[in-house]
């Protein structure tokens, strides 16, 4: 190796390490707190303990949230998906006057409601609705708020498929739904595996939504319930804390893993303009 | 073509918004107060900023583990099938407070609501609740339970003369010190500052221990309400003015700068610690720090004592017997305070009001009654101890608490509570940004002035004084 | 718009999956549906409000009385509507335009040929920040930078030093590179794939540096990736609540960014009305953004 090569892998060596060092020492908090009898908003070297774990399973609602957290998230996240490939697909190949201007509207209006300003509109609404204290209209409000966002990106991706593809499942007979499921579904896998995992993410660390349209503490969610761990005075609570917020990331990342290793993870040439 | 069918389209729909918008928000019923009094089968809900394992923790437990069986038992006997039910859940007070506003507009709202008392004002004025005469109709004020509850508890639940809804009990602002620090600092460990200027000189003693923040006195908006309450208010009680006094709010007035002057020296002199100010979980850390013995001395309300360093508060403390002091708050000097007192305090609670829109306000009210009985309120504070809002329940339970038996005989005479108006949150923000400005360097008068500029803007120059 | 009639059979001869009229009304309306419903209208009902004085609480919470563009008006005339729109374009081009996405673009080039332990353990770190919720990231970074018992602290020797509230903005430019880089990191990479070999093989064979590669060759073809992203990271950016749950806008509004600044007058203040003018503010933030990009994409073809 001439000494500019070896410069250069020492460089390599040392941004990656660099790298690696930032993305992983703000998650060593959570490998240790949840572990330690006195955890506080620091890191140390934990005095080893259970306890926190028998105190957050003895909560009264911190394991369930975490079924409610699951069944809002896959309503918000199953709707988001299919709705969005559906409708990306078509705007993909059928070509609608205005399309890309109705999508740029629409993902901008996305940001007015997903802020706080939106909230007596929605809460309101809901109430006429008669919607309000379920689990399913909440995720498919959720679901309302991510689905412009979700068919740009899915939109841009199916464009990159090659139409050929279909054409030929064409010539031999397939019928357009026969086309979608066998022919464009596979190869979008990647982009839609992404997509469905950014719902999900989405929709677990909704606060605001679940909070005002949800009655009932024990239907709450985990991302609610999180900011009720809290003493008389309102003061976090850090026995419960570290290990609930441990117990909250574990669904997703689960989910990111189990969704790469059988599916892929990438956009694999997606979003492209 | 397609114009106008866009144009009729907008048209519509900003149309049916506005009725929306009108018809959803602004409802306002007029209702009998004996609707459904005789109903055989009752159903009731109370809300409430708790749940159990979260925040109120004990509120939450015993509204369902007492309460609800209790009174449903009680009712049964009588003939009458109550369901009730306890929507709480115990989260930011700002969230709490923006969901039950949301309640009151349409009709999910609980039967029996519970708020900060601070919150009545903009919630009568609004419409949203009303009096207890008006809701239920006369016999709320021959209920026996109000002979219990002092004048000034009851002035919680008041407004504009009318009471509308029980208290839970109030509390009261003190200047906690650490003992071990004051002897090590050569100071009494029965010390009563009699002006602020025994304050800043026992901080400048406390000063030359290593590691230690002589005092910390809440600043800044981070610290959002607790600047407000522990320390603005009484501070400016001990000048002799109130925020509200004669239908104006306070300016920045001579008394106003004077307060922002002792935060000056304080936090420009090195005798508390600025960015403790800053930090967005500042309170949390100034109750921490205070329990390891990092802080000298600290104004904050008896939560401190019974909610924080309790063995299971958020930082206990396991000598907090014997290592914390606690002293009035004197005013700037002797005999300056308000109506020329020599000490002074803030006080503050929530209430509980019922929902006009109930269904059945005979029958809320009497839960109302249930809860606030003398047994009630015994089984609610448990093994804890708290000051309640009744008298013959307080003589029972803080005999055996030194720091709450203080706060009810020594400070409750003295103290004053916030104006439960409108405006206030606008005021407190105000107040909260004039500590701000001065924690971060600005000069009191500087401070001051631009206080005066933001009470102008956020309440009208009528209704503001000095400046 | 103009060709009505013949939309139908342009429609069909573009429509190669053979889709038809009915099946893409079918495959589009449960999406435009929900969309309607729960975006599009209250986001209308939003904008309507943004012309009221309406209030959480009060008088003005029980008749709201219209106020034109009195709100607006306010927001320009306010300091602190001013100071959070600056922030957020601090924010925005700090953490987004150049953190994201440089930092994004250089894990996707510089792991191409990585091996694949290396680039499996970094990708999935990067992507871990990028999934975890929020509020438990916000944890995460607040004992980070703490002050008294930080991990940062204590790595450079430092402690002491209140990150959070001596450099607020530094801070979250960097909180936030940290969270979203995956997005660019997963878009970067799948974009290198379409670059041909064979020209980064010539560009190689002539001698030119790892940077003129990227600028010449490279970026040539990823261009529309590189305003896509920009884009897309950019409005998810200006839209972010998460400073709220670090810093909560102080000290003393230094980081409070607009989404912060649209809480703080909507629920503490209950001022709905001028917070739902300045979320229509913000919208018009967004749309200048959008404008660009398209006027830089339109630019390229």
């Amino acid at each position: 190796m001439t000494p500019r090569q070896v410069a250069r892998r020492l460089a390599y060596t040392a941004f990656m390490a660099v790298v690696l060092a930032f993305f992983a020492v703000p998650m060593l908090w959570l490998a240790s707190a949840p572990f330690d009898s006195d955890p506080g908003l620091g890191l140390r070297w934990p005095d080893w303990t259970l306890t926190n774990w028998q105190v957050t399973f003895e909560h009264p609602y911190a394991l369930s949230s975490l079924v409610n957290s699951v069944v809002l998230c896959v309503v918000a996240t199953a709707v988001t998906t299919v709705f969005a490939t559906l409708a990306a697909y078509t705007l993909s190949r059928v070509r609608i006057p205005g399309r890309d201007a109705l999508l740029y509207v629409l993902l901008l209006l996305s940001s007015v409601v997903t802020g706080t300003a939106a909230m007596v509109p929605i809460f309101v609404m809901m109430f006429q609705l008669g919607l309000t204290n379920s689990q399913y209209a909440t995720g498919l409000v959720i679901a309302g708020g991510l689905l412009p966002a979700a068919i740009f990106i899915l939109k841009d991706f199916v464009d990159s498929v090659p139409r050929s593809y279909e054409e030929s499942a064409r010539v031999f007979g397939a019928s357009p739904t026969q086309v979608l499921l066998h022919v464009v579904l596979p190869v979008a896998r990647p982009g839609i595996a992404t997509i469905l995992v950014w719902a999900f993410v989405q929709a677990w660390g909704n606060f605001l939504l679940p909070f005002l349209l949800m009655r009932d503490v024990s239907s709450q969610p985990a991302a609610v319930l999180l900011r009720t761990l809290r003493d008389e005075g309102g003061s976090a609570n850090l026995t419960v804390i570290p290990v609930f917020s441990l117990l909250y990331a574990i669904p997703v990342v689960a989910l990111y893993l189990f969704v790469s290793k059988r599916y892929g993870f990438r956009f694999h040439g997606g979003i492209k303009a | 073509m397609r114009r106008t069918a866009t144009r009729t389209a907008a048209a519509a729909s900003t149309l049916t918004m506005a009725l929306v918008l009108s018809g959803c928000l602004g409802q306002e019923q007029e209702s009998d107060a004996g609707r459904n009094a005789d109903a055989k089968d009752v159903t009731l809900t109370i809300t409430s900023n708790s749940d159990a394992g979260g925040k109120n923790e004990i509120n939450a437990r015993w509204i369902e583990e007492w309460v609800i069986p209790e009174f449903t038992k009680q009712q049964k006997d009588k003939g009458v099938n109550v369901t009730i039910e306890h929507d709480g859940i115990g989260v930011d007070d700002a969230d709490y407070k923006a969901k039950v506003a949301l309640d009151f507009g349409t009709d999910i709202g609980g039967d029996i609501v519970e708020i900060d008392g601070i919150w009545l004002g903009e919630f009568a004025q609004g419409g949203q609740i009303r009096p207890l005469t008006d809701v239920v109709g006369d016999e709320v004020d021959s209920w026996d339970g109000w002979d219990q509850i002092p004048d000034a508890v009851e002035a919680l639940g008041a407004f504009e003369d009318q009471r509308y809804g029980i208290p839970l009990g109030t509390d009261g602002r003190v200047i906690f010190f650490n003992k071990k620090l004051f002897a090590k600092a050569g100071l009494p460990a029965d010390w009563q500052p009699t002006s602020w200027e025994d304050i800043t000189e026992a901080a400048v003693a406390l000063k030359k221990l290593p590691g230690v923040v002589p005092l910390q006195l809440n600043a800044g908006t981070a610290m959002t309400e607790a600047t407000t309450m522990q320390a603005v208010l009484p501070l400016l009680a001990g000048t002799g003015s109130e925020v509200w006094a004669d239908g104006k709010w306070q300016g920045g007035t001579d008394d106003m700068t004077a307060v922002l002057d002792l935060y000056q020296r304080i936090y420009q002199g090195g005798l508390g610690d600025p960015v403790l100010q800053q930090e967005a979980k500042g309170r949390d850390k100034s109750f921490e720090m205070f329990s390891q013995n990092k802080i000298g001395i600290l104004f904050e309300g008896d939560y401190l004592w019974r909610g924080v360093l309790s063995a299971d508060g958020v930082a206990p403390m396991a000598d907090r017997d014997t290592a914390v002091g606690w002293a009035k708050i004197p005013a700037r000097t002797p005999g300056s305070g308000v109506d020329g007192q020599d000490f002074v305090s803030m006080s503050g609670g929530s209430i509980r009001v019922i929902n006009p829109k109930t269904e059945f306000p005979q029958q809320a009210w009497e839960l109302l009654e249930f809860m606030n009985s003398a047994e009630a309120t015994k089984v609610r504070l448990g093994d804890t101890a708290q000051i309640t809002q009744r008298d013959d329940v307080n003589a029972e339970v803080l005999t055996g608490d030194p720091m709450l038996s203080f706060v009810a005989e020594e400070i409750l005479p003295i103290t004053r509570f916030r104006p439960g108006l409108a405006d206030y949150p606008k005021v407190s923000a105000a107040l909260q940004q004039a500590t701000a400005d001065v924690v971060a360097g600005r000069s009191a008068a500087e401070a001051s002035a631009a206080y005066q500029a933001a009470m102008v803007k956020a309440v009208g120059e009528d209704a503001v004084s000095g400046g | 718009m103009v060709d009505a009639p013949p939309a139908r059979r342009t429609g069909r001869a573009r429509d190669t999956a053979g889709i038809g009229v009915a099946r893409a009304v079918t495959f589009v309306s449960p999406a435009l549906v929900l969309i309607g419903l729960f975006l599009v209208f209250p986001a209308l009902w939003t904008i309507y409000i943004g012309i009221t004085d309406y209030t959480l609480t009060g008088t003005a919470s029980v008749a709201p009385k219209i106020v034109g563009l009195g709100n607006f008006v306010e927001a320009l005339d306010d300091a602190l509507f001013g100071n959070a729109l600056w922030l957020t374009l601090v924010f925005v081009l700090g953490s987004a335009v150049i953190g994201q996405n440089f930092l994004g673009f250089a894990l996707a080039w510089l792991l191409r040929g990585a091996r694949p332990a290396l680039r499996r353990v970094v990708e999935s770190l990067v992507l871990m920040s990028w999934i975890l919720p929020s509020v438990v990231v916000a944890y995460l970074w607040i004992a980070l930078l703490d002050r008294d018992g930080g991990t940062l602290g204590a790595l450079i020797g430092s402690p002491g030093t209140a990150w959070l509230v001596e450099y607020p903005m530094a801070s979250l430019v960097v909180f936030n590179t940290w969270r979203g880089t995956a997005f660019s990191m997963l878009l970067y990479s799948s974009a290198l794939a379409a670059v041909p070999p064979s020209q980064l093989e010539t560009a190689r064979s002539v001698g030119a540096s790892g940077w003129q590669t990227v600028r010449d060759v490279v970026f040539p073809h990823i261009r529309g990736h590189v305003l896509t992203n920009t884009l897309l990271i950019s409005l998810w950016t200006a839209n972010d609540f998460g400073p709220f749950l670090l810093t909560a806008g102080g000290p003393n509004h230094a980081s409070e960014t607009l989404p912060v600044f649209i809480y703080q007058q909507a629920v503490p203040s209950g001022r709905l009305g001028y917070a739902a003018a300045v979320s229509v503010l913000l919208l018009l933030v967004n749309l200048v953004v959008s404008a660009v990009y398209l006027l830089l994409l339109r630019k390229r073809s």
